[in-house]
């Protein structure tokens, strides 16, 4: 996956180190180190390749491509990249894994109400799955 | 805990790990087998509740994907892999080298009691350190909810000691596929007795279990039921 454009996302490059509460109403895209929580409802956040994330995650939607250490409220989706190192629970709408992550801990696909019984958790083999459904 | 497990996928991928194969190698190297024990517990899946699942395996997309498309939670812990962490390494009372296990449970099966309802241990046992097995196993019974299931595979003495270990992807209500382990990370101990890894082969099969050492095993458990695979492999479901 491309390092989205800074335009799109705020970016928290790989140098920076940053530790406590973050929140926005942006899109955030995470290279370098945090430490605390991160608060985005309605938001995406991406922990890029070299992200280390150690923080409990509140997002609309959430993809892992680096290290993270905490656990995954997506409202709407949560992707783990083949590169992602992901320790802590996950409940979310949809959630997606690549082969060759790795993953520890629960994963809880909690549906909206009033949505058909359709699959929410798609598995991609090297290339992201598109989620059955859509 | 999360270092230790980074440091493990950088040494996968830096030595060609599943991650930075070719799709078309890695489906090459997948074989699909039936499993009676997986039909047995498919009944069990295809309940209106939500059911707790505990699988000890590698992470697997597909096996995740399968829980979560019918509601139930599922808990993914990587055991074999999590044993090989060379912080584990210690004496025991002889002053052999052995693992310790009360740090293992602790930091790889610390759950509340009677959480879960299925267990999948896949072929944990064939290739888990001997000084793990039983603490291991003591635990899955207080993991398990009364009436909880366990499933488990023993390679029998046909198999031969140099039966390949495999990660397990549920396709179907009775369907796995396999998939041979890439190479780990090995605990050894140098010349001067301090702990060092290296690049293995892949995991080897610890020991052949027979009808009675598993019987044994599980005695605690309420029943036990045998499938017997054309592939030399012993399907076991325990039910706590």
């Amino acid at each position: 996956m491309e390092t989205p454009k800074t335009t799109e996302f705020a970016h928290i490059g790989k140098s920076v180190i940053i530790k406590g509460e973050l929140s926005g109403s942006e899109d955030l895209y995470v290279d370098g180190q945090v430490e605390g929580t991160i608060q985005l409802q309605g938001n995406s956040l991406i922990i890029g390749d070299s992200g280390h994330v150690r923080a409990n995650v509140n997002a609309k939607g959430v993809v892992v491509q680096g290290k993270l250490e905490g656990d995954i409220q997506a409202t709407e989706r949560a992707e783990l990249k083949k590169s992602a190192v992901a320790v802590g629970d996950i409940i979310t709408q949809r959630v997606s894994i690549e082969e060759g992550a790795y993953f520890k801990g629960k994963i809880e696909v909690q549906r909206e109400s009033g949505r058909s019984s359709t699959s929410a958790a798609s598995a991609g083999s090297g290339s992201q799955g598109k989620p059955a459904g859509n | 805990m999360a270092s230790v497990a980074h440091s493990f996928m950088k040494l996968f991928r830096s030595s060609g790990g599943a991650g930075e194969e070719s799709g078309a190698t890695q489906a090459a190297r997948r074989l699909t087998r039936r499993s009676s024990g997986l039909a047995e517990l498919a009944k069990v899946l295809e309940t209106d509740g939500t059911l707790c699942v505990l699988d000890l395996g590698y992470t697997s997309p597909a096996n995740i994907r399968y829980f979560t498309e019918r509601g139930h939670k599922i808990y993914s812990e990587d055991l074999l892999l999590s044993s090989t962490d060379p912080d584990l390494l210690t004496r025991d009372e002889l002053g052999n080298a052995a693992l310790d296990s009360k740090r293992f449970l602790t930091e790889n099966l610390a759950f509340p009691s009677g959480q879960f309802d299925l267990v999948l241990c896949w072929n944990l046992p064939d290739y888990l350190d001997e000084t793990l097995v039983k603490p291991v196993v003591g635990r899955f019974w207080t993991l398990l909810k009364p009436g909880g299931m366990l499933l488990a595979f023993f390679h029998t003495r046909e198999a031969g000691p140099d039966a390949p270990c495999y990660r397990y992807h549920i396709v179907g209500p009775d369907t796995l596929e396999m998939q041979h382990i890439e190479p780990r990370r090995e605990l050894r101990k140098g010349p001067t007795g301090v702990a060092h890894t290296s690049v293995g082969a892949g995991f080897s099969l610890q020991r052949v279990f027979n009808n009675r050492h598993i019987e044994n095993l599980f005695r605690d458990f309420s029943s036990i039921r045998f499938f017997l695979a054309r592939d030399n492999v012993r399907e076991v479901l325990v039910v706590r």
